[in-house]
């Protein structure tokens, strides 16, 4: 009698796992321990290996699909045998049913699996979700097409009552699938005209999401410290403030860094992101918020399209704003809307500090003040204008390396500030 | 202005004065005119005072056979005068209720004929009314009869259900075309106070759209009861005399000829879209004669909607109030639900019970769905057998690979109550898992749906 296979629980943690690629064809000989297709689990991308010998007779769950934990994938058997394609997944995993799943025995066969897994491992996965804070409501009918389907109901728009997920919103389940087979954003941002991408969450970055919203409160922060020279900015400054003379308007050290996060979050599209639940929307425009002190508190008002804004104009707009916003009058959409901010208290001779994200943004870089500090060139002891600057990063959407290299970018900008024109 | 409202309803029966309400419900100044009295055909001449005297049949069936229970009434005599007086005031009653109901949610009530206008207006006598927001179109229908068979409805031989339900003296004899919910129901009446019946059906099963064993469980009861059914037949001649109407009637090789006291046409309804303006406001009609709605059951002109049995089949109360109630959601500038029109249930409540939704076995077959049929029949139920109600079954049509419930049938005690488990059910997309799993109190009717939907799983219990 034919084989099945599961959709193993590849990792302690792993509920459901996508089908990223297929390393055997139907009708291709396997053996036992061989890799059969590639799946991606909630923390890596995995292999998932025969458990039988023989031909691998038919293949259930096509690429790009996610299925349960405990789902048949394919069957494995002497060529020519017949496997019954209709008991493919959705009966065996069904709640209430008591049959035992015959199954469950070759998964104890010897297993290049990385982790120890816990005993409960081979059990098909209940059909509900597990009662986390993305709890999907869906009908009994449309989990189970779902689950068959390999669509993933999280993904999917419910248009039952209160936004419940019924039968017709998955009967269309394979495409939506393969919407969430490409969850990463293009890295630069594309042309205009579109604001924004919403890119459905990855299994690893669900994951990331629930387990680190649960340990840190509701944002988890991380901080990334870096030590900026500010000597090159500075002259550039100065040069620039003299040429605009008695014009007025006189750039700041904070219009600068403004122009610099800016440009430095177009090329690091993964930074200018809003975490919204069940997806990440990167955006395609840079809106930096700029943390005014104000009598009681403090606001953010937003330069739009800081990007695309020469110096002069954030000079002035900034300026502009911070004056209303003192005064309080800022209208709302001066003040929401931002995509990443931007938090300075140099000016109160802080040398370095940590600055609270403001959500739906994934990160703010908090600015210490510019010190001359002594610094080795060469045989040499040099005095230089240096500064401290802190990115807070929402780990949902930005990892270590990822803000990191945002980071480098924003330094090499602010280290030569002739790189801010290429 | 006096005469101006936000809504104004056309018809005040279960489609019109129901969406008056929700319309009131929802802040709106709402206007209902009706010709005749509040309720509509629902009310007064239809789903209400049938129930009334299906209520008498019953309790005289019931005494025929309470010796075996133990109670002895001695010689059970009927009078048909007296139920049907009681089933009107019933009926009055009911028009009492929604006359109050109107009242309570500070609706007006016009009395007499409307007819539409351009421009959201509707006229009545020599009054004209202008709705701010919408007109809905609830003007309902009526017996029409088969004239094509040759018979005129007269009133006095050939009769309709219209007449049935206000007759004093009743026929020795009757004959009635049409085996759908009107004739089942009127047959079952007239057998109960000592008429003979036959029952004359053109489609080859009385009951034609329920489940074909739904069909065949009824024609094995109603024979029982000594009911002559005739299905699959054809009127070739019909003549109606003073006091007899002679029927010849065709039914496969079969020849027949049925003389009757009196006919009851049983089928055919017309519904009221003449005089009412349609025309001049531009509002389209189908193919079939019905008022042509969009999916927000609005009409082909702007302002004006159509909602019950005006807006087109099924022709049923409750399809027609839910069309009410959304139709004042849409008005309100809510988003209703979309309407499941395959999940109305329709029931006959005749004796034994016929009730039903979704698809039947038939359909499913027709549509080549992969199915699979669990059944359970009221004999073995034990609270059936304690009140001598094991006539029926209950069976369900799940979907073989996902176990949606793609119809159920039930006919017995009590089906038109059991009926609304699978309504929900249905509603919310629970497959018969969770039919099952829902713990049903023993001894109870109910108990068939659970065990229906164990058979449908190869684990029923109790066969």
């Amino acid at each position: 009698m034919a084989t099945k296979v599961h959709m193993e629980a590849l990792s302690p943690t792993m509920e459901e796992g996508r089908l990223v690629k297929w390393t055997k064809k139907e009708g291709d000989a396997v053996k036992s321990g061989e890799t059969l297709a590639e799946v991606e689990t909630d923390k890596a991308v995995m292999e998932l290996v025969a458990r039988a010998d023989g031909q691998l007779l038919k293949v259930v769950v096509p690429e790009g699909t996610t299925v349960p934990v405990g789902n048949v994938v394919a069957w494995i058997g002497k060529p020519g045998e017949k496997v019954d394609g209709a008991g493919a997944g959705g009966q065996e995993s069904g709640a209430g049913e008591a049959k035992p799943v015959p199954a469950a025995a070759p998964k104890s066969a010897p297993a290049p699996a990385p982790a120890p897994k816990p005993a409960a491992a081979p059990k098909p996965a209940p059909a509900p979700a597990p009662a986390d804070a993305t709890r999907v409501k869906a009908s009994p009918l449309a989990r189970r097409i779902a689950q068959d389907a390999g669509v993933d109901l999280k993904l999917v728009q419910g248009s039952g009552p209160g936004g419940r997920v019924i039968k017709r919103d998955v009967e269309g389940g394979a495409t939506r699938a393969q919407v969430a087979a490409a969850p990463t954003p293009s890295s630069r941002l594309p042309p205009l005209g579109v604001p924004y991408e919403d890119v459905p969450l990855s299994q690893i970055r669900k994951t990331i999401a629930k387990r680190l919203a649960a340990s840190i409160g509701p944002v988890p922060h991380f901080f990334l410290t870096t030590e900026i020279d500010m000597e090159r900015a500075a002259e550039a400054r100065e040069a620039l403030n003299k040429q605009l003379g008695e014009q007025g308007g006189k750039i700041s050290f904070n219009d600068i860094i403004i122009k610099a996060v800016a440009l430095a979050l177009v090329q690091h599209r993964a930074c200018n992101a809003w975490f919204q639940d069940d997806h990440i929307r990167y955006w395609n425009e840079v809106h930096i918020g700029m943390a005014v002190a104000i009598e009681d508190g403090l606001i953010t008002p937003v330069i739009r399209n800081a990007d695309q804004k020469s110096l002069r104009e954030i000079s002035a707009e900034s300026r502009e704003l911070a004056g209303r916003a003192r005064n309080r009058r800022l209208k709302p959409e001066e003040y929401t809307g931002a995509t990443f901010s931007v938090s300075n208290l140099g000016m109160f001779e802080i040398d370095h500090f940590t600055a609270v994200i403001n959500p739906p943004e994934a990160g703010i870089v908090a600015i210490g003040s510019i010190v001359p500090q002594a610094v080795p060139e060469g045989e040499r002891v040099v005095v230089r204008r240096r500064m401290h600057l802190t990115m807070s990063c929402d780990h949902r959407v930005i990892d270590g390396a990822t803000g990191a290299a945002f980071l480098r970018t924003l330094k090499q900008m602010l280290e030569n500030p002739l790189a801010m024109l290429l | 202005m006096a005469n101006s409202f936000d809504v104004i309803v056309l018809g005040g029966g279960p489609a019109g004065y129901v969406c008056a309400i929700r319309c009131a419900q929802l802040g709106l100044q709402t206007a209902v005119i009706e010709q005749e009295k509040l309720g509509g055909v629902c009310v007064n001449i239809g789903c209400i005072p049938t129930k009334a005297l299906l209520h008498s049949a019953y309790i005289a069936n019931l005494l025929k056979e309470s010796k075996d229970f133990g109670v002895e009434a001695g010689e059970v005599k009927t009078d048909y005068g007296v139920a049907m007086k009681r089933s009107r005031r019933v009926s009055e009653q009911n028009s009492k209720g929604v006359e109050f109901l109107m009242k309570k949610h500070k609706i007006t009530v016009v009395k007499g004929m409307g007819v539409l206008q351009p421009g959201k207006k509707v006229k009545v006598g020599g009054d004209v009314y202008e709705a701010k927001k919408a007109v809905v179109i609830a003007t309902g229908s009526r017996v029409k009869g088969i004239p094509q068979i040759g018979l005129e409805i007269n009133k006095t031989t050939v009769i309709s259900s219209d007449e049935a339900l206000v007759m004093e003296k009743i026929p020795a004899t009757l004959a009635i075309i049409g085996a759908g919910a009107v004739g089942m129901e009127f047959a079952d009446i007239f057998n109960a106070f000592g008429v003979k019946v036959t029952i004359i059906e053109a489609l080859p099963r009385i009951l034609p759209l329920e489940d074909a064993e739904a069909s065949d469980a009824l024609s094995k009861s109603y024979r029982k009861r000594g009911i002559d059914v005739i299905a699959g037949a054809k009127v070739t001649k019909a003549t109606a005399a003073k006091d007899k109407v002679t029927l010849d009637v065709e039914a496969g090789a079969e020849k027949k000829q049925i003389v009757a006291a009196a006919v009851l046409m049983a089928a055919g309804r017309a519904v009221n879209i003449e005089n009412v303006g349609l025309k001049e406001c531009g509002i389209q009609l189908t193919e079939r004669g019905f008022i042509k709605v969009d999916k927000n059951l609005q009409t082909s002109t702007a302002g004006y909607y159509a909602i019950g049995d005006v807006a087109g089949p099924p022709m049923l109360a409750h399809k027609g109030s839910r069309e009410g109630v959304t139709v004042a959601e849409i008005v309100a500038g809510q988003k209703p639900h979309p309407i499941k029109y395959d999940n109305v249930p329709s029931v006959t409540y005749c004796h034994p019970e016929v009730a039903s939704i979704g698809l039947t076995e038939d359909q499913c077959k027709e549509k080549k769905l992969d199915y699979v049929a669990g059944k359970f029949p009221f004999s073995a139920s034990g609270r059936a057998r304690g009140t001598g109600e094991t006539e029926g079954f209950v069976k369900i049509l799940r979907d073989k690979k996902y176990g949606e419930i793609l119809g159920a049938h039930i006919v017995g005690g009590h089906a038109s109550e059991i009926i609304h488990e699978l309504a929900v059910a249905r509603e919310n997309e629970y497959t018969v898992e969770e039919v099952d799993l829902a713990i049903h109190a023993h001894p109870t009717m109910s108990e068939a749906v659970a065990e229906a939907a164990l058979d449908s799983l190869g684990r029923v219990i109790h066969i």
